[in-house]
């Protein structure tokens, strides 16, 4: 349970920032590329973590490229087939995966020297922690930018009628910011004990 | 005087520890060393410094040298919207009007941004700073008077929050709050921060004159809205009912734009004030208005085929919030340049990146709020810099061995 909570990437190791303020603007992608990373993360850390008495110290780096561009193109191409709207919103940001920090992160510090079933749970635990974050970022993005949830109007139309305006800002890459420190913040306020 | 003395002492136990209400005791402090000079100052033993005057009484200063142009303000406000509706209206009415208009912003200000300074600093047990004196002054004058209530609340939660308080308060805030706000405003609500709608009020106040009909050729354009939507290369500037308006109408501020920045007399008052006190620096006002009339004369010549660098460059800087950025904003001791030459270096670009905005990016009219907000972020590599210039000229000079 460590990566979803006390050693999140997001907010404690600060990984995976970029995307984490590209997609998630609306839920539907971030829920989206939540679990988009999940599996490749968790893929890639099983695949490399066997190899990993085979693989040339090196050229691991390259090994561990070559696996994680598969998987994003194999992730790519399934979406491209069945969520073709989500793909095109998402765009670059699901190829951008491949340099995506907490991937070669999880690879190199953990999946180059555990066994697969660790890593698997590893690679789970760290995606999931990373897609938890995108969700709560892009609900209140989403809710206060759009008025929308998952694309469903949810605030009602009464609001609009006396006066409520969309917040622009929350459409822009600024306020995820914002959000994702005002996360940490939280987040640290509760797990005080972690702070050195 | 005395009697407020007697029941500020006659509070006191009741506050200090122990005391039935200790839980308020920043509250306390707070009111009790806005009105007196603190009881607790320097011990007697080495060199100390004394000055009465503390951040507040700095703070009571720049608010008075606002109020010329608050009172400008509301009286604009009834102005425009009589003007607007086509009715005769006497001075007091107008004022009044405008009066009602804006009261209610200066209320939600204050309300809202000391709430939260009250709460932060019981929460971290220290003194109330009295920084946002200042601050819930300025935000109802720099917003368009028909911005609903409720977003300058946030627009305020917002700017206190993440301006200020995550900074450390008062005094350590890298952007000035106020305008913080307004930019919060601006991205977050373009609809109600520009455009011809927001500028003058046509609708009533309390009900009082609700539902008149505008008269014919009414436009509530700013000078600068109409110059950055212009057509032609250049404007002909005009006010709400199409009279036109020239550099002496710009100086007496009877046009549409944010509450307190329309009228330079009223700023240039304030400015008096100001620079008399001691409380802005001259070379920040100065170098700004140079700045910026450098670069819109070196526009006027340029050539450009755009209205807004064919307004006259003395046009640039009594039109918009120029002139109020230059004495109220920028000057703003916390965020601005604390070296003396850094003044002149961060006022002068202050004023050469307004008129740039203005002139080179259409989408917005305004270019002072977020010049500001640059050089702000700039200030404190600018006195780097200049500190470091300096050291290594007096290492020259020095004969070291």
């Amino acid at each position: 349970m460590g990566p979803l909570n006390a050693n999140n990437p997001v907010v404690v190791q600060i990984l995976g920032i970029c995307s984490a303020l590209a997609v998630t603007v609306q839920l539907k992608p971030a829920l989206v590329m939540g679990i988009a990373v999940t599996i490749i993360v968790a893929m890639s850390n099983v695949v490399i973590s066997l190899l990993r008495n085979t693989i040339p110290m090196r050229i691991r780096i390259i090994v561990q490229l070559v696996v994680v561009a598969a998987l994003v193109t194999l992730v790519s191409e399934v979406l491209k087939a069945f969520a073709y709207d989500v793909a095109v919103q998402l765009s670059v940001y699901i190829g951008l995966i491949i340099t995506n920090c907490i991937l070669m992160g999880r690879l190199e510090a953990f999946a180059m020297s555990n066994g697969p079933w660790d890593s698997l749970l590893d690679g789970l635990g760290n995606g999931l922690g990373y897609a938890i974050i995108l969700i709560i970022v892009a609900f209140f993005r989403e809710l206060l930018g759009s008025g929308t949830l998952m694309g469903f109007h949810v605030i009602p139309q009464w609001c609009y009628e006396h006066g409520y305006v969309n917040n622009g800002m929350m459409m822009m890459p600024a306020m995820a910011l914002i959000l994702v420190g005002c996360i940490i913040w939280v987040h640290r306020s509760i797990n005080k004990e972690e702070k050195k | 005087m005395k009697w407020l003395y007697n029941i500020v002492e006659k509070l006191r136990p009741t506050f200090d520890k122990g005391g039935k209400l200790h839980a308020l005791h920043s509250l306390f402090d707070g009111f009790d060393t806005f009105l007196f000079t603190p009881n607790t100052t320097a011990k007697r033993i080495g060199a100390q410094i004394h000055d009465a005057t503390d951040s507040k009484r700095t703070m009571i200063v720049v608010v008075l040298a606002l109020i010329p142009a608050m009172l400008f303000g509301m009286y604009n406000i009834g102005y425009q919207h009589f003007l607007a509706t086509g009715q005769e209206a006497g001075f007091w009415a107008t004022f009044a009007f405008g009066l009602l208009a804006l009261l209610p912003y200066i209320i939600v200000s204050y309300v809202v941004g000391l709430g939260i300074e009250f709460t932060v600093a019981q929460w971290k047990h220290e003194e109330i700073a009295e920084g946002f004196l200042v601050t819930g002054f300025l935000i109802p004058l720099i917003v368009p008077i028909d911005t609903p209530l409720w977003m300058v609340a946030i627009a305020t939660a917002f700017a206190v929050i993440f301006a200020k308080e995550i900074f450390g308060g008062t005094g350590y805030n890298i952007f000035n709050v106020a305008l913080i706000t307004r930019a919060f405003l601006f991205f977050a609500y373009p609809t109600k921060m520009s455009g011809d709608k927001v500028f003058v009020r046509t609708d009533g106040t309390w009900g009082w004159d609700n539902g008149q009909a505008l008269v014919d050729g009414f436009s509530g354009a700013t000078p600068l809205g109409q110059i950055a939507t212009a057509q032609d290369a250049t404007v002909a500037l005009h006010n709400t009912v199409g009279q036109p308006l020239g550099f002496i109408d710009a100086m007496n501020g009877l046009y549409p734009g944010s509450v307190g920045e329309t009228c330079v007399w009223a700023i240039l008052l304030g400015a008096c004030l100001l620079l008399m006190t001691g409380v802005a620096s001259w070379k920040t006002m100065l170098s700004i208005f140079v700045g910026g009339g450098l670069t819109a004369w070196l526009f006027n010549l340029s050539g450009i085929d755009n209205a807004a660098a064919n307004t006259p460059w003395y046009m640039h800087l009594v039109l918009g919030g120029f002139a109020f950025g230059a004495v109220f904003m920028a000057t703003d001791p916390v965020t601005s340049a604390r070296t003396e030459c850094g003044k002149w270096i961060y006022g002068f670009l202050i004023g050469v990146m307004a008129i740039t905005i203005r002139v080179l990016n259409p989408g917005y009219p305004e270019g002072m709020m977020l010049a500001i907000l640059l050089m702000n972020a700039f200030a404190p590599l600018i006195d780097w810099c200049v500190v470091k210039v300096n050291i290594n000229k007096r290492m020259k000079r020095a004969t070291l061995k």
